[in-house]
């Protein structure tokens, strides 16, 4: 009473639609004479009516939605309607919402240029090949990568266990000073650390263009963390990168 | 995927409203992008994550696109970052995300969203909801991959055949092994009772 193993492909695709007319009226045929295959048919069509109930089908949850609005480059959509994109390298695109941003944004404050030059360096440290000069996960060799390099000693913790894995360092450019750039993960988002010399006090948290950036001060050193993960997670980050850096004890 | 330029890639011109087509016809496909993610990684946190990162490659690679069904080059895109951020070594499987702790105890969160007044229809409901989603995260990946395509995203056969890079007769099969396997679990034993060892080539 089984179907039969040379109709199985046909059942399916009868089911699916997918037959020529040729074929469906030889598998139609096929079905009439042989009880298996119809009993086969019936189960078929039973199992495409059960996989298609409502809520089967996971919907995109509304925080997805949100992150994707947030996207830099949606923050484009008005102003770029007419622009031509032919000439736009992929990657650059990110870069070009910041510096567009950043002409928008008036009046443009001293801590504003800050913080668009963070987002276009942690834009730019997206594009491939342009995150990491120094590969790997082990602090212990990040740390001396950057001796000569700065005259200043950036803390490099190791956070993996808390669900930020180390992944490299860089040099970078902040603010017209030499910047430590070291780089950690959070699932599949980048989080950039930038370290630079400045003197004084500061503390500062805010969200721009969908990117949470939290700076601070200690030991005469400007830190500046930037990521597109939420601003909580990132505030998660602050807390730990401070806590582990200060008992490392520098 | 770029062999043919079907009359959708005729609205794609280079300059002008590139974000606008990109809006129009990729985003449209976002619920599909998530449920395509949600049943391959089988994990809700790193299903937006995945797809976060899908739609900002397709963004960028956008200029490239000649095929004839967005759908199908989004969702390829999809399957492939699925893959990357299941990587050994890769920077994710260093977080466990509660979800992953077990398909069990992911079913059952499932079903947990509004629980309110329910009359005993709606509860039997949830809970074939929650099987029948069970089953399809129980069956190995190629023919869930199949699966899913094809009953819950409605794609054709030449369609799934693009998003997996397989050819048709091979989707054809995955999904009668997947229909199988399927079937056996969510269906009350039928009269071909030999239906195992059929099913099996």
């Amino acid at each position: 009473m089984a179907a039969c193993v040379d109709q199985e492909l046909l059942l399916g695709g009868l089911v699916d639609n997918e037959l020529d007319a040729a074929n469906v009226a030889m598998v139609e045929a096929h079905v009439l004479r042989c009880a298996g295959c119809r009993a086969e048919l019936e189960r078929l069509q039973a199992l495409h009516n059960l996989l298609r109930i409502d809520g089967v089908r996971h919907a995109a949850p509304e925080s997805l939605s949100r992150r994707i609005a947030a996207m830099p480059e949606h923050s484009l959509k008005a102003a770029n309607e007419s622009r031509p994109w032919g000439w736009l390298a992929p990657g650059l695109v990110g870069a070009l919402a910041a510096s567009l941003a950043m002409v928008t944004i008036l009046p443009p404050l001293e801590q504003t240029s800050l913080d668009q030059q963070l987002i276009s360096s942690h834009v730019r440290s997206l594009q491939p090949g342009h995150l990491i000069d120094v590969q790997t996960a082990n602090q212990h060799v990040v740390k001396p990568w950057f001796n000569g390099k700065v005259d200043f000693a950036p803390p490099v913790p190791d956070l993996a266990d808390q669900g930020f894995p180390l992944v490299g360092g860089r040099l970078d450019s902040i603010d017209g000073k030499t910047a430590a750039a070291i780089v950690y993960k959070r699932r599949l988002h980048t989080v950039n650390l930038f370290v630079w010399r400045a003197s004084g006090e500061h503390r500062q948290s805010r969200v721009e263009n969908g990117f949470a950036l939290k700076q601070w001060s200690a030991d005469g050193l400007r830190f500046a963390a930037i990521s597109d993960i939420p601003a909580p997670e990132l505030g998660q980050f602050e807390s730990l990168y401070r806590q582990r850096a200060g008992a490392a004890g520098r | 995927m770029a062999t043919k330029t079907g009359p959708a890639s005729g609205s794609v011109a280079p300059g002008a409203g590139h974000l606008q087509s990109f809006n129009q016809l990729i985003l449209p496909h976002l619920d599909g992008a998530y449920n395509l993610a949600r049943y391959l990684t089988r994990d809700p946190v790193l299903s937006e994550d995945v797809v976060q990162d899908a739609l900002l490659r397709a963004f960028r690679a956008f200029g490239q696109f000649r095929g004839e069904s967005p759908k199908a080059w989004l969702f390829a895109i999809v399957r492939n970052c699925c893959r990357s951020a299941r990587m050994p070594g890769g920077a994710v499987s260093l977080v466990v995300h509660e979800s992953s702790l077990g398909e069990e105890a992911a079913a059952q969160l499932k079903e947990q969203p509004d629980p309110g007044p329910s009359p005993e229809d709606e509860v039997l409901r949830k809970a074939e909801i929650g099987q029948v989603r069970a089953a399809i995260e129980a069956i190995p990946e190629p023919f869930r991959e199949a699966i899913v395509l094809r009953e819950l995203e409605d794609m054709s056969y030449s369609e799934i055949a693009e998003v997996s890079g397989v050819p048709i007769g091979t989707v054809m099969s995955r999904l009668a092994r997947g229909r199988a396997m399927l079937a056996k679990e969510l269906l009350p034993p039928g009269r071909t009772g030999d239906e195992q060892s059929r099913s099996v080539k």
